[in-house]
């Protein structure tokens, strides 16, 4: 063949950092153009959870009472900013199963790359994913009335908070989506998510559940982010005596810290000890 | 770089996925390529190919074994080994939302290829598999063989000194099938090692030095294309009679020119008669027949397909290969049915091509 295109062999450890970064930032674009050439999915990813606070808002907006007293959306809207988080679990999830079921990851598999660059990809172009998502979910707040009321800092804080969850959550998502048997896996996820986002302070207060339901839903790491994110914007929340609810900002960082922790060297490895 | 003298060895390499019976992928795999040739792995389905395959390309861990290319073992120099080796999977692996040329130019970039670069080499190799008017569309939409075009062109962008390729014709037109023997050829004459799964024997034939039959996840039997078909008698002649009568004046006519045992298969009126010496022994059968006043519906000179020296070959080596599994001859003439219409360049002389299909 005409052109002889030799790869330039990894040497020193500063050129295989190098080239893990670039080899990631390959994955990451390669998103970016899936965006632009299906536009749909990711448009429809954006707006879904603005669907659900309008449901939510339109439903239970004039039934239930805010805490505080002021609009529900001023309650509904922190709580969903990190409900939009836990979404996202589901499309990193998919497209790794996606991936896995195409041969994609195979082929990446076969190629002189770090097993960290596919991840390390797939973690970033979830990230700008997200921040856009949020982004969305943050203009439709305000069209609906929502507020910040703490300062800028503050309220860049809360952001900071919210995608350190998504962050995390996005390793658990890459975990589960390669160690997945099957579509089955994921069809089971997709059913969880729901679970999940309720038992939480998202909605209702813990201290109406009983006892244990309310004390999962007090240490969900949705609730705690939640509750925290709350606080920095100045929107009302549930408050309440016990060490969790006191301590939500410390545990807003130490949870997705803890599952960042497991989930991350768990996906590096997986994905290059996948089994069959 | 000193090359090493064999670029793929695998020795007792076995692999059970476990779970349910015949979960078995290799059972004592040994393979020894020599650097710069064409090792042709044949075998039924679910015999292992695809299994050594992975295992050779470090996508697998092996159970036990041990196994090296180019010189690196695949166990704990993955790394160096995915450096030097190329690989195409049995289905195709690209990305179906991407266009045919977004998927060359990534995986160019992934090759560490500079940009332009990779545009070059994409352009190039959307040319060389007839890919230029479908480059702008995205991959979903490819048919299947075009989608195997742009798979192979993907594993083609820098040339490796080892490559593995599973099945790579299998759903190509003929066009398509000569592009991807003539990409191949060409790496092989610029010193590229080659392992080629295939049913095909003719593909063997025309690429492979060296041919390994694979039978329940160990090689059987190995050797040039030539020395496994003159293992089980070489040639044979095919007819198909009009008749039950016609076949049994054809009988002694069969026995007395064939090389071998002839197969009778009256049923289908059908006599099989091995034969030495090809086109001589094709004018002999036609001359005798015609001296006998049969005239056959259809007189076919073939070389022995994949089902025959395979089950020629597993059935001499029935008792040691196939000790637990006593059912492995069958299952290859089963597994193969499909592909069964495994043909050499030279196959028909006399009669149509179709009727030798059919009756294959
Ligand atoms: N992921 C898997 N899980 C369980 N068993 C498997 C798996 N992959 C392969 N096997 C089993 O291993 C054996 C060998 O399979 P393999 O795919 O290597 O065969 P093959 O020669 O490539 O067949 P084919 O011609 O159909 O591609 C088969 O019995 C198959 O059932
Ligand atoms: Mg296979």
């Amino acid at each position: 063949m005409s052109t002889q295109a030799h790869p330039l062999s990894a040497g020193s450890p500063l050129s295989r950092l190098g080239w893990a970064l670039a080899d990631a930032w390959t994955v990451t674009l390669r998103d970016l153009n899936h965006w632009v050439l299906r536009p749909g999915a990711v448009i429809v990813g954006w707006f879904f959870p603005v669907m659900i606070v309008l449901m939510f808002g339109g439903l239970f907006g004039g039934a239930i009472d805010a805490p505080g007293g002021s609009g529900y959306f001023e309650f509904l809207m922190p709580g969903m900013f990190a409900l939009t988080m836990l979404f996202g679990l589901e499309s990193t999830m998919m497209a790794v199963t996606t991936d896995a079921a195409k041969g994609v990851t195979d082929r990446f598999r076969s190629l002189p790359m770090s097993s960290s660059a596919v991840v390390l990809g797939r973690c970033v172009a979830d990230m700008l994913n997200s921040v856009v998502g949020l982004a969305v979910m943050i203009g439709a707040g305000l069209l609906l009335g929502w507020r910040w009321h703490g300062g800028i800092g503050a309220a860049l804080a809360a952001v900071g908070l919210l995608l350190l969850l998504r962050f995390a959550l996005l390793w658990a998502g890459i975990f589960i989506g390669l160690a997945a048997s099957g579509p089955e896996t994921v069809t089971a996820v997709q059913i969880l998510v729901w679970p999940v986002g309720f038992l939480s302070n998202v909605f209702v207060d813990p201290a109406t559940m009983s006892p244990w339901l309310g004390a999962i839903a007090a240490w969900n790491p949705l609730s705690v982010t939640a509750s925290a994110v709350r606080e920095l914007f100045g929107n009302p929340g549930y408050g309440g005596e016990s060490w969790i609810a006191q301590n939500a900002a410390l545990m807003s960082v130490a949870w997705p810290v803890l599952i960042t922790a497991v989930f991350l060297p768990l996906s590096v490895r997986t994905f290059r000890k996948l089994k069959s | 770089m000193n090359e090493p003298e064999s670029a793929i060895t695998a020795q007792g390499v076995r692999k059970n996925y476990g779970g349910q019976a015949g979960g078995a992928g290799l059972n004592g795999f040994d393979l020894r390529v020599p650097a710069g040739s064409v090792c042709g792995l044949l075998g039924p389905n679910g015999a292992g190919k695809t299994t050594a395959v992975r295992i050779l390309s470090t996508l697998l861990d092996m159970d036990a074994g041990r196994a090296s290319v180019a010189g690196f073992d695949v166990r704990t120099q993955g790394r160096r080994v995915r450096e030097r080796i190329g690989l195409v999977g049995q289905y195709a692996a690209v990305d179906e939302i991407l266009t045919g040329r977004q998927n060359l130019v990534m995986f160019g970039r992934l090759n560490h290829l500079p940009v332009a670069a990779a545009r070059r080499r994409a352009d190039e190799l959307l040319e060389r598999f007839s890919l230029t008017e479908a480059a702008g569309r995205p991959a979903g939409g490819y048919s299947g063989g075009m989608r195997r075009r742009l798979d192979l062109a993907a594993s083609l962008i820098v040339s490796p000194p080892v490559l593995f390729v599973d099945e790579p014709t299998t759903g190509l037109d003929p066009a398509a099938r000569q592009e991807v023997w003539t990409a191949v050829r060409e790496l092989v004459d610029a010193g590229t090692t080659v392992l080629l799964t295939t049913q095909y024997l003719e593909e063997a034939d025309r690429l492979a030095d060296r041919i390994c039959m694979l039978g329940a996840g160990r090689v059987v039997a190995e050797g040039s294309p030539d020395e496994l078909k003159s293992a089980i008698g070489g040639d044979r002649v095919d007819l198909v009679l009009s008749g039950p009568a016609d076949v049994e004046a054809a009988r002694p006519i069969a026995a007395r020119l064939a090389a071998g045992e002839p197969l009778v298969e009256a049923p289908a009126r059908r006599i099989g008669i091995p034969v030495a010496e090809r086109t001589r022994a094709l004018i002999q059968v036609a001359t005798a027949l015609n001296e006998a006043g049969i005239e056959p519906e259809d007189i076919v000179l073939r070389r022995p397909t994949l089902d025959e020296v395979f089950l020629h070959l597993t059935g001499e080596g029935a008792g040691e290969a196939h000790g637990r599994e006593p059912g492995g001859g069958a299952r290859a003439s089963t597994a193969t049915a499909p592909a069964g219409r495994v043909k050499t360049g030279a196959s028909a002389t006399a009669g149509s091509d179709n009727a030798t299909e059919e009756s294959v």
